[in-house]
Formats: structure tokens, C-alpha cells, sequence
């Protein structure tokens, strides 16, 4: 009896090393400008080279502008990180998408998009948020510098088994309740160290209802939760969404291919080390009102008060973040006054997401003192959306239409929150400054997130 | 290469908060250089503006050990984090839990992470600032007023440490079995 973790771990196994550590082949190395230029260095200095570049694949994506792309970046710093990202790849021959490449965007987007990512890979990024590409059925996950340089080096990484964790979602979704709401709700529940030490393997029926985008969005938001990874087994809706994309296979391997994604699935009766279950059709819009993305709420609900929390520490850490958050408890989420909306990153800026937000959107306009923008995922993402006119609903209720990046989710670049500016942000983390320094972040769907942006308040979308 | 870490003599200073993620301990943006060094006076950076800021305090200087709540190093990847701890002095960071990515990033820097019961966390917290001893050899931390407890370390990560090996160079002795697997997979 074996799980799908099981079965994608095993079958990259090297070599055992020691209790539970074994030596693992890596098929797909993502990298980007932040994370990679001291791993690159260190190569150099030891004079090693790229094992297998054909399986290493560049972006920008984190502290790029998406404003104008005809001007040079203005930040100079943020700019040799780009030049040196851009040298390396020449230097040691890996495959770069760049400022000025039509298929350039956020790491986790595109790998998905260009059929790169695969059901049954072992994936791995110097960013945590390479659990997204777990939907597809792959063992996805973030690691630092050093390790970076040793996958570049070796193709290889070194990893203790982690245990694994069941999440049995079942149920139905209410209208207005969406992939981002299911996530937020199992993080909430589960806490934010809830699964450390595990890989999260998404089951049940309201899993296997969601379009390949939406899994995308639960996977991606594992490593809130604290987990290694997130995973869902491949089915019909994964090879629908993996057909016919430029690095899929195609003819007789697509074929064979599909045959063998089909048996990784986990066996009936496979057991975990942990199981969680959610009832998906009990869960209403969610927002969060702290400073860690396991602080959240429904809609409908009030702040709480720090006092009632069972710990001394989570009294201390609430009464911290709704210092910081410049929140009293008891106040009503829905008519909390936002000043800024961000509807992008790896989380959510995907076609889907921006269509859902357009119809929400489309005919309204955004209030009139509040500032919004969308920063779709990828290049391919905004030309598909230009293409479906979203661009032009998005601008004409006043939103700002921008280029792609990671952009307001951390802020490395431009996009920016002032310090006490309130955001509806449709990312993945509330942290203390991670939008700005000051700012205040409250994480939410998509569809949520363009409600607030046009009244102006939190606002629950299902009035709509 | 890692300076070895085998047992560590320091002052042990108290942060208690849990969920302390890696954007408090390196904001973004420190994270344009494209070297490791340059990140300790940025280390807490928003919390140090802060005068009453616990590593702001007098009898906090010259620390090496953190003492700290659950969850530590939650969040994004990066490891300039680690990076900003060590260059600022810390060798030892000591708390009930750790986020994943956090604790292998530590191994290959020569950081030592402990993970004590919350309980025992509490008690040198109490007794903050103070001088602290972390032995990974015999798994053990201790300090003069008898306090003593046993933690146990991740095999792999713990010979990282006490040997403050190259792991590529030592991954790079497995290449039989690397061609073996790629030959298999072809």
C-alpha cells in the first residue's frame, strides 16, 4: 500500500543514504534572480559545472519592475541581479525567459504553462512556493541557496523522508467560495506549523471538483501551513490542462505517458502518518486579520479577542499582530476600510483568476480612494486576457494593468505598500512589512479581493 | 567551506515570539546582493528600529545564542536569513520548533538549530541573558545553574555540522550511482 508520495519518492531515489535520508534525482531545477547568484558563484569558485542544464530552467520574476519594459530597470541593484542571472545562464548554458521574453512571468506560473511541470517529477526552487507545481501530482519544493548550487552541481538533493499528511476535503463549495477560501480555512485550522515535517497530499471530492488552476492555488499555499510540499494525484482534468502544451510530451509518449501517470495515484486503504479532513460546503469567503496567513476568518466574523486564545504565546502573537495591523477586537471584517488591492502573484494571477475577478469587476469602478492593481502571473496570462478583453474591464474600472512579476506579493521591486496602508491582497502572506514596510496586508480570493477594491471596505462577495 | 560546529560556549539571549518568519529576519530588500555576506547589520531590520527591541537592549550584545519561540524561521526560503544570523554572531538558535527549509539551510551554514520542549525553552528564557553551553556531540545543552537536556538532530544535518563538510563535493563521490540512475532513466 503505497501513497502518491510514496511512489514519486521512491522513484527518484539515488541512493539510500541514511536513516530515512536518501540522495534524490532532481528532473526539473527552476531558478530565478534572487536565490541563484550565490550558487552560481560557488561554482565558480570550485570550478564546477551544470550537470544537466536541458533540465534547469531561468526566470526574473521576483524583484522585476512591471511598469514600462521599454525603459531599463531603474534600480540599479535590482538590475545587476538581473545582468548577473542573465550571464550565468549564457555562462553555464541553461534556458533564460527574460524581461523581454513573451513567455517570462512568475517562476511557478510558467512552469505549468510551457507543460514543464509534470505529474510524477521531482521539482525543486530556491523558493518556498514551489509546492504549486504539486497539483499536477509531483513532489514540489522550495529550498535554499546552498542547496541550489548543490542540485546545479549534482542534479541531485538530499532529503530525510518527510511523513505524510492527509487533507480530506469533501463537500461542496458555496457560490463565492474558492480554491483560496478552502486553503485559508485548512490553514486556520490546522495552524501554521500544522503540517511541518510533512508533505500534504489533498484528497476527496472537493479536490478532485477543482479545474487544474485551482488545485494550483491549495498546493501553492502548503508551505503556509508549514509542509515540505502539497500533492494532488493526476486525473482526467491534469492531462486535459497538460494536452497539447509546448513541453508535454506529444504522439506515442504523450500515450504512454498518460498510462503511467495514471497508476501514481495512492493506493485505496494507503495510510498516512496524519489526516485532516474539511467540509468545503461549511466554508464561507475567508479573510485573514493578522500577521500569519493561519490569523483568518470568515467574512462574516469579527476580529477576536487575543484575551479568549487557549496559549500565552498566540495571546501575545494576536495582541502583537493586531497592533500591528491597527485592528480592535470585535470589529466586523466585512466594512474594514482598505486602501490599496492587489490582485497577483504565484497564488493567484493566473487566467482564471482574472477572469473571475472581471466579472466581479467588469461595469463597477474601483473607489475612488482606493489604488488597485493587477499583475497578471505571466506575459502569456496577460495576452491571453488581453485577448479576452479582461485588460480593458480591469482599466476601465480603474485598475492599473501591469506587467508580470512577484511584484506587491513581497515587494522586492517598486510595488510597494506605504507604511499603515491597508490592502485586500490576493498573495499568500500577511507577514509583518512583507508588502512594505508598515503595511497591513489581509489575504483573500480573488473574487474577494475585487469586491473590496471596488467599495472601497472588506466586503462579502456573495451579497453580489 | 562550513566552520565545524562541535560545541558551542555562549550568551544566550531571549526573542519570544512564535512564528517568527524569515521576512522579519532579513526584509526584502537586503535581498538584492548576489553574495553571502553583507546581511548581519540588517538582521530583524523593521524590529531593530525599535529601541525596546529585545536585541537592541545592553545586556544583549555580544550574544550567540537565540532563544526563541515555535515555528521559528516559518516563511520564504531564503537563505540570507541564515546568512544575516550568522553574521551577526549567532551560532545557536534554540526553540520548541522549526520551519523545514529554516533548519536545512542552517545545517549548511553552521548554525546549529535545537529543538527543546517548550517548556525547557522557557526556563532559559526566564533565566535570559545567560550563559549557555551546546555540545552536538553529546546531543546535550547546559548551562552553570544545572539546568541540562538532552535533544536529539537530524543524522545527516548533525554531520554537516561537525564535520563542516562540502556536500557537493561529497555528493559528487556518489557519481557511479548518478550515471547509474540517469543510464536507468534515459
Amino acid at each position: 500500500m503505497k501513497t502518491l508520495f510514496d511512489r514519486v519518492w521512491e522513484a527518484h531515489v539515488v541512493r539510500e543514504l541514511a536513516d530515512g535520508v536518501a540522495l534524490l534525482y532532481v528532473d526539473l531545477h527552476l531558478i530565478h534572480e534572487v536565490t541563484s547568484p550565490q550558487a552560481f558563484a560557488g561554482l565558480r569558485r570550485e570550478k564546477r559545472t551544470v550537470r544537466r542544464p536541458e533540465l534547469t530552467l531561468a526566470t526574473v520574476d521576483h524583484n522585476v519592475p512591471t511598469g514600462d519594459r521599454s525603459l531599463p530597470i531603474a534600480d540599479a541593484i535590482a538590475a545587476r541581479q538581473v545582468d548577473a542571472l542573465s550571464s550565468n545562464a549564457r555562462e553555464f548554458g541553461i534556458e533564460l525567459f527574460d524581461l523581454d521574453s513573451p513567455e517570462q512571468g512568475i517562476v511557478h506560473v510558467i512552469g505549468p504553462e510551457l507543460g514543464a511541470t509534470q505529474p510524477g517529477m521531482l521539482i525543486v526552487c530556491g523558493d518556498s512556493h514551489t509546492a504549486t507545481h504539486g497539483a499536477f501530482g509531483a513532489f514540489a519544493l522550495g529550498i535554499g541557496t546552498s542547496e541550489v548550487e548543490h542540485v546545479l552541481a549534482t542534479q541531485c538533493i538530499v532529503l530525510k523522508k518527510p511523513r505524510n499528511l492527509e487533507a480530506r476535503i469533501t463537500g461542496r463549495r458555496a457560490p463565492g467560495v474558492s480554491a483560496k477560501d478552502l486553503i485559508l480555512a485548512l490553514i486556520g485550522k490546522i495552524g501554521t506549523a500544522g503540517a511541518s515535517g510533512h508533505v500534504i497530499e489533498y484528497t476527496g471530492d472537493a479536490v478532485r471538483a477543482l479545474s487544474m488552476e485551482e488545485r494550483m492555488t491549495v498546493c501553492n499555499m502548503s508551505i503556509e501551513a508549514g509542509a515540505r510540499a502539497g500533492m494532488i494525484a493526476p486525473d482526467e482534468v491534469t492531462f486535459a490542462y497538460l494536452k497539447g502544451r509546448q513541453r508535454a510530451p506529444a504522439g506515442v509518449a504523450w500515450t504512454s505517458a498518460v498510462e503511467r501517470w495514471r497508476t501514481l495515484g495512492s493506493d485505496s486503504g494507503a495510510s498516512y502518518d496524519t489526516q485532516v479532513t474539511l467540509d468545503a460546503s461549511r466554508v464561507g469567503p475567508q479573510v485573514t486579520w493578522g500577521t500569519t496567513p493561519g490569523m483568518v476568518a470568515d467574512i462574516t466574523d469579527r476580529i477576536p479577542d487575543p484575551a479568549k486564545l487557549p496559549t500565552e504565546d498566540e495571546r501575545q502573537a494576536a495582541k502583537r499582530a493586531l497592533e500591528y495591523m491597527g485592528l480592535k477586537p470585535g470589529t466586523p471584517l466585512a466594512g474594514i476600510p482598505i486602501d490599496r488591492v492587489f490582485l497577483g502573484s504565484c497564488t493567484n494571477a493566473r487566467i482564471e483568476d482574472l477572469r473571475a475577478a472581471a466579472t466581479v469587476v467588469r461595469g463597477r469602478h474601483v473607489a475612488s480612494r482606493v489604488r488597485a492593481m493587477v499583475v497578471p502571473g505571466s506575459q502569456r496570462v496577460k495576452a491571453q486576457a488581453e485577448q479576452e478583453g479582461l485588460d480593458r474591464v480591469f482599466r476601465d474600472a480603474g485598475f492599473e494593468w501591469r506587467n508580470a512579476g512577484c511584484s506587491m506579493c513581497l515587494g522586492m521591486n517598486a510595488d510597494v505598500l506605504g507604511a499603515g496602508e491597508r490592502c485586500a491582497a490576493t498573495s499568500n502572506r500577511n507577514f509583518e512589512g512583507r508588502q512594505g514596510r508598515g503595511g497591513r496586508t489581509h489575504l483573500m480570493s480573488p473574487v474577494m479581493a475585487a469586491a473590496a477594491a471596488i467599495e472601497g471596505r472588506l466586503v462579502d462577495v456573495r451579497g453580489w | 567551506m562550513v566552520t565545524p560546529f562541535v560545541r558551542h560556549r555562549g550568551k544566550a539571549v531571549a526573542l519570544p515570539r512564535r512564528d517568527v518568519d524569515t521576512d522579519q529576519i532579513i526584509p526584502k530588500q537586503f535581498l538584492k546582493g548576489v553574495d553571502r555576506t553583507g546581511f548581519g547589520p540588517s538582521l530583524f531590520f523593521d524590529w531593530r528600529a525599535d529601541p525596546n527591541f529585545e536585541l537592541n537592549r545592553p545586556d544583549a550584545q555580544g550574544a550567540s545564542i537565540l532563544l526563541t519561540g515555535p515555528n521559528f524561521g516559518c516563511g520564504s526560503s531564503r537563505e540570507h536569513a541564515v546568512w544575516a544570523l550568522a553574521e551577526y554572531g549567532f551560532r545557536v538558535i534554540i526553540a520548541p520548533s522549526f520551519a523545514d527549509i529554516f533548519l536545512s539551510n542552517c545545517y549548511r551554514n553552521g548554525v546549529l538549530p535545537v529543538q527543546l520542549r517548550a517548556a525547557d525553552v522557557e526556563v532559559l528564557i526566564g533565566r535570559a541573558p545567560c550563559e549557555i553551553v551546546a555540545d552536538l556531540e553529546q546531543l546535550v545543552i547546559s548551562d552553570d545553574q544545572g539546568f541540562s537536556a538532552r535533544f536529539s538532530a537530524d543524522a545527516y544535518g548533525r554531520e554537516l555540522l561537525l564535520r563542516g563538510l562540502d556536500e557537493i563535493g561529497r555528493t559528487l563521490l556518489e557519481e557511479p550511482s548518478i550515471a547509474a540512475y540517469e543510464r536507468s532513466h534515459a
